[in-house]
């Protein structure tokens, strides 16, 4: 039962920093319509920058140095909110799908600095010895896997509740405007580029924030953390909560992270281990059918918004001034 | 620096090329970018590698021709190869891309082609496992050319094969009835409707077209590399920084894209070292965004 209780802290944890990564996403793609198929990213910069200021002193690489957790917290939402406008200055006056092939880009060259920027990330070894908070309690696991949760579900509300106050705020309609209507809302002189800049930035930044969290609640990181995989899990994470919603988007992250930790538990006792990593790359398959077929079906998801308006359908190619009109 | 990588470049530039002229026609065309392409290569060089090996199991050892370090059956299924391919990809669109273009929101589509991405691939890893394969473990003499530089047969031929099909894949585009269709189509889609054009069939063409040549890069990486299900999704960043390069929609500029990509990537390979080759892509494709989007032969839109 004890156990049973710590492993349902654990697993909620662990979801609660996915959802935390899919609000993030939903603000940039929910919200303001922009792609982001890099988000493993901006994740991982928001984990190493907060490991890199919080571990202690490492002669073996650069920093470490030794900083209390919060610092690291903001440190990397930060950094993860300036990778994140970079990217967005430089692609959000062009067509989407640059967007969408530059944050592609940003994952591939993140994964390759943790990979070989050895005095920096330790290389394929990753970072050990991240601070944990509560580590005073980690004899008693059951103890320290709920305060931990404790500590993820209280940023998680925050998040939530400062997303959903941002949704409704004037910023927060001049980005629905922007997605159902960039001319009218351009007409009224709202700056689109500006605008969308911003959405990238904070989204970037709160994803940043999750990496972090989840650094610090494993006490290690490493690339292999940061592969396709996990901005694919995201986006399977958003589109079954239905995007535009940031309730579908934490709902959705539970749900698909309980079905993915359920099937893996499920083939590790159903196939051999020689077996296992065969049936994993058969449990990727069943979720990318899974992604296409809720795009084909139910394109708005468990709790998705109103149906949207094209923003790059039909009315781009009846109007393709749009990607310039803005700035 | 040895001018060796003057060869390397062209090869790696010659399957980057290959890749995005599959890339920028379905951009140009079908107005989405992409991110299935890359698994399309890995599927044809597999596809391939299982014609071979069936062959070899009809006719026995079958062996090379002259320099070459393969014979007759990889040419066979080099041919099978994209014709398997390009059905797996027709296919493709008839149960997931065309009813997602309905849906009329261009980033739709490149959500769909995500998942298809890692369905395609994730699906190569079942079948096959994810251990590295090749079409033959021969070890070819490279001969000196001079300057320092050397060349392998299978090398020579893949070079040739593939100035033969860019040439061939540009003929068909500017010189035919079916390849001005397929300009009017990324020129005007509503237009092209209007005069008549038969839409479904410049559709097909361009999967087709795009799906063989994928194949043909992934075989070529196959004989020089090796074949894993994670080929073709390397292979991603450097084909759209090559059709961006180059200017979506120019075949031409897809080719010299990927070449000068192919080069940069080879040269930094000498300087720098060889972990740092993905990056070299995406410093370029910045460098496009930044100071020329439309790219060396693009056209602004209309």
């Amino acid at each position: 039962m004890i156990d049973l209780l710590g492993y349902g802290a654990f697993f909620l944890t662990t979801a609660l920093i996915f959802s935390l990564v899919t609000l993030g996403l939903n603000l940039q793609w929910g919200l303001t319509g922009l792609f982001n198929v890099g988000l493993a990213g901006f994740v991982a910069i928001g984990a190493y920058t907060s490991a890199l200021l919080t571990t202690p002193d490492d002669p073996a690489r650069l920093g470490g140095l030794g900083l209390p957790i919060l610092v690291g917290w903001l440190g990397a939402m930060v950094v993860g909110g300036l990778a994140a406008a970079l990217t967005g200055i430089a692609t959000l006056r062009l067509k989407s799908d640059y967007l969408a092939i530059t944050t592609f880009g940003v994952a591939v060259v993140v994964q390759l600095v943790a990979l070989n920027a050895q005095k920096l990330t330790g290389g394929p070894f990753g970072i050990g010895f991240i601070p944990r908070p509560f580590s005073g309690l980690a004899e008693t696991p059951l103890l320290f896997n709920l305060s931990n949760l404790a500590v993820v579900s209280a940023v998680t509300l925050v998040v939530y509740l400062a997303l959903q106050h941002l949704a409704r705020s004037p910023w927060g309609r001049v980005l629905k405007a922007l997605r159902e209507d960039e001319r009218a809302a351009v007409s009224l002189g709202k700056s689109a580029r500006f605008y969308r800049v911003q959405a990238f930035a904070v989204g970037g930044a709160i994803m940043a924030l999750a990496g972090a969290l989840q650094a610090h609640f494993i006490g290690f990181i490493a690339p292999d953390n940061y592969l396709p995989i996990l901005t694919f899990q995201v986006w399977v994470m958003l589109i079954v909560g239905g995007s535009g919603s940031n309730a579908g988007a934490v709902a959705g992250s539970v749900l698909v992270w309980a079905i993915w930790a359920g099937s893996g538990a499920l083939t590790s006792v159903l196939f051999s281990p020689e077996q296992q990593a065969r049936a994993a790359a058969l449990q990727i398959v069943a979720i990318g059918v899974m992604l296409c077929v809720i795009l084909l079906v139910r394109p708005t998801g468990l709790f998705g918004d109103r149906p949207r308006r094209p923003r790059l359908g039909k009315h781009a190619r009846m109007a393709p001034s749009e990607g310039g009109s803005g700035s | 620096m040895s001018l060796q990588f003057v060869v390397d470049g062209l090869l790696a530039g010659s399957m980057i090329g290959l890749g995005a002229i599959g890339v920028t026609l379905t951009y140009s065309i079908l107005r989405f970018s992409n991110f299935a392409h890359g698994d399309f290569m890995a599927w044809g060089a597999y596809a391939t590698l299982v014609c071979v090996g069936a062959i070899g199991a009809l006719f026995g050892k079958v062996a090379p021709i002259a320099p070459l370090s393969f014979g007759w059956p990889l040419i066979v299924g080099l041919i099978a190869g994209m014709a398997f391919t390009a059905l797996l990809v027709l296919l493709l669109d008839k149960v997931l891309f065309s009813r997602l273009r309905r849906q009329e929101q261009a980033i739709i589509v490149v959500m769909g082609s995500f998942g298809a991405s890692m369905a395609l691939r994730s699906l190569l890893e079942f079948i096959f496992t994810s251990r590295p394969t090749y079409f033959s473990r021969a070890i070819q003499i490279a001969m000196p050319v001079g300057l320092g530089i050397r060349i392998t047969p299978d090398q020579i031929a893949l070079l040739v094969l593939t100035v033969v099909l860019v040439v061939g894949v540009h003929l068909l585009t500017t010189r035919t009835q079916t390849g001005r269709s397929m300009q009017a189509m990324s020129q005007n889609p509503a237009l092209a409707r209007v005069v008549g054009i038969d839409v479904a069939g410049v559709v097909r063409v361009t999967w087709i077209i795009g799906a063989a040549l994928a194949c043909v890069a992934g075989v070529m990486i196959g004989i020089l590399i090796q074949i894993r299900p994670f080929m073709g999704f390397d292979m991603l960043l450097p084909m759209f920084a090559a059709a961006i390069l180059g200017g979506i929609g120019s075949i031409p500029g897809a080719v010299l894209g990927g070449l000068i990509i192919g080069l940069a990537e080879a040269g930094a390979v000498q300087l720098i070292g060889a972990e740092w080759r993905a990056a070299v892509s995406f410093i370029i494709l910045m460098a496009v965004l930044f100071v020329r989007p439309i790219g060396l032969f693009g056209v602004r839109e209309r």
